[in-house]
């Protein structure tokens, strides 16, 4: 990343630029402009938090309260008045299960496009990325109506695998290369066969990718929102979809929102500080290693 | 989880030795493949086949084949379609052209070492990351008419509110607003992995011809970014095209079908009304203008780097 820093913002003709003053002048409008263009984006998520610890009253004040007396009184209504932790359950369990089933069944597909050359496979799974979620609903509900499946664990998992098995198999195609060839034939060379090759020698050597594809896998599992929408019933619902359904009863207890708003976001926010580097690599299928 | 593969019977690793290479690696791939055609490759054969039906579930299993119909009858007839498409167009067009400029410049800014950089870079990342319908219940806060921060500042300035959500020449552009806040750091993250492969030797050699940081931003870094921004594009407008998460749970495409895109519209002729034929006609149109996307910068990406 460093390789630009010397790209030249400074000219070497012109040597006042270096002067102390016009240095400090300049990093002074650096980190000015720099604090304008990030501060909307620290805002939102402020607002959520102080929003999330405001009563009604300090929610909807004109002009808008920076300094209150926090209250945790939105936590409790959102967690008394919903069954949440059953929400929070259904999201992990969605979450767990389809990432789990992306890693079992995409690590060893990433495995085989790289050492094996399945170029068509990977070109097919780009297509995952591309088509609109939407498009598999009309089907997968018709497909789950007729086995009685619609609103099952089962189901869900099911849908989340289109987001997290594509996502596990690209972000892990790109790890395998990595791995020197030789290591594997080495490894055939002494007796292994080659599922024992990827199982020792391969599958160690990627556990930071797997990990990070685990978090990202995890992470847009818990995002989905559409798929719960159609596929989940009152007792599957995932999170996104309950504190949508919220709106509509509490059209505008901005407390409740914020509460249950930042009761899903944090994890997310958590575990990105984990995977940033990967985040990009993943997003983009591959094709730009942040 | 190895100690599996050590119980399995000799014969086993024997064959496993001496089968042909690309069957060894469809032994690999196999279980993800059945998995993709199942979920997959089927509902989207599924969908072809439906669109040329009027199957609505009240009618189960007495659907019958009616050609084109659907489809003659979105393309010509159905306003409520045509203008869906032209508002998905706008959103997408529109959002990423702005998310780009954006995006690019704070890629610039963010180019070079500076103290809080990672800080600065994390909250960037937030935003595309954070639950989508979470950011959604926020902006609504923030937007709202009456007791909304952003309309308080406006007020502070102007003099006037902006009903940001009911105003129906108004809304689609505040989700544009919410989208390029929400995507413009994809492109810049995207963007600042691109510069830092870029070779330094062009910048030399221009620094000793005494051209300006403009100059070299111009007709060195841009032309040898193409090829990066072609990916970021790419991705960006597919993601733009699909926005489904935040103007559903914002405005449900209202009000008055202002904000009803595509994926919207879709929605709603397929699990509102049922009427699953039609929405499956108007799913293979969408299939074939996100598809035609894609297509459209990969041929880009490829001319740029055989310019380059």
């Amino acid at each position: 990343m460093g390789s630009l820093t010397s790209m030249p913002q400074s000219s070497r003709h012109r040597s006042w630029f270096r002067h102390p003053i016009i240095v400090g002048l300049r990093t002074i409008v650096f980190y000015a402009l720099l604090i304008l263009l990030w501060f909307p984006f620290f805002f939102v998520f402020a607002w959520m938090l102080m929003g999330a610890f405001k009563n009604q009253i300090q929610n909807t004040a004109i002009p808008p309260l920076l300094f209150f007396t926090p209250t945790l009184a939105n936590f409790e209504t959102v967690f008394n008045s919903n069954p949440m932790v059953q929400f929070l359950l259904n999201s992990t369990v969605v979450g767990v299960g389809a990432t789990l089933l992306a890693l079992i069944f995409g690590l060893p597909a990433a495995y085989a496009i790289a050492r094996y050359r399945q170029q068509r496979l990977a070109t097919a799974i780009l297509v995952a990325r591309i088509m609109p979620g939407i498009s598999y609903l009309v089907p997968w509900f018709i497909m789950f109506s007729q086995l009685k499946l619609v609103g099952s664990y089962f189901t869900l998992i099911m849908a989340h695998l289109i987001i997290t098995l594509p996502m596990t198999i690209w972000l892990m195609i790109g790890f395998f290369e990595d791995i020197p060839r030789e290591l594997d034939e080495a490894a055939l060379i002494d007796g292994c066969n080659p599922f024992q090759a990827f199982m020792q020698i391969s599958l160690p050597l990627t556990l930071p990718g797997i990990s990070a594809s685990a978090i990202l896998s995890f992470i847009y599992s818990w995002n989905n929102f559409m798929f719960s929408l159609v596929l989940a019933n009152q007792d599957t619902r995932t999170l996104p979809v309950a504190v949508f359904s919220f709106i509509s009863y509490t059209q505008v207890d901005w407390g409740g929102l914020n509460a249950a708003a930042t009761i899903i976001t944090l994890p997310v926010l958590i575990m990105i500080l984990f995977v940033q580097k990967q985040m990009v690599r993943g997003l983009t299928l591959g094709s730009v290693k942040g | 989880m190895h100690q599996e593969h050590q119980d399995l019977p000799t014969t086993l690793q024997k064959v496993g030795k001496h089968l042909p290479q690309n069957v060894t690696g469809w032994l690999f791939s196999g279980p993800a493949v059945l998995i993709l055609l199942l979920m997959m490759a089927f509902p989207i054969v599924y969908t072809v086949y439906l669109s040329f039906t009027n199957w609505t579930p009240s009618v189960l299993g007495a659907h019958q084949y009616v050609g084109w119909q659907n489809y003659i009858k979105l393309i010509f007839e159905d306003e409520r379609f045509q203008n869906s498409v032209g508002r998905t167009l706008i959103f997408t067009i529109g959002g990423v052209a702005i998310q780009t400029i954006l995006g690019v410049g704070l890629a610039m800014v963010f180019n070079r070492d500076f103290a809080g950089r990672g800080f600065f870079r994390t909250i960037f990342m937030m935003s595309m990351v954070a639950t989508p319908v979470a950011i959604a219940l926020v902006w609504m806060m923030v937007m709202d008419i009456n007791t909304g921060v952003l309309n308080y500042v406006i007020e502070l300035i102007n003099g006037s509110r902006i009903a940001w959500l009911s105003d129906r020449s108004i809304v689609l552009y505040s989700l544009i607003i919410i989208d390029t806040w929400q995507w413009t750091p994809f492109i810049m993250l995207i963007v600042l992995a691109g510069l830092s492969a870029l070779p330094t030797e062009p910048y030399e050699a221009a620094q000793i011809d005494g051209a300006s940081g403009l100059q070299m931003f111009w007709y060195l870094t841009l032309p040898m970014l193409r090829p990066t921004l072609m990916v970021a594009l790419m991705f960006r407008s597919i993601d733009a095209l699909k926005t489904f998460d935040i103007i559903y749970v914002i405005t449900g495409g209202g009000p008055a079908f202002a904000t009803e895109t595509l994926n919207l519209y879709i929605y709603s002729q397929g699990f509102q009304y049922f009427n699953m034929g039609y929405a499956s006609a108007a799913l293979v149109l969408f299939f074939i203008l996100v598809f035609g996307t894609s297509l459209l910068f990969i041929r880009l990406r490829r001319a740029t780097s055989e310019m380059m």
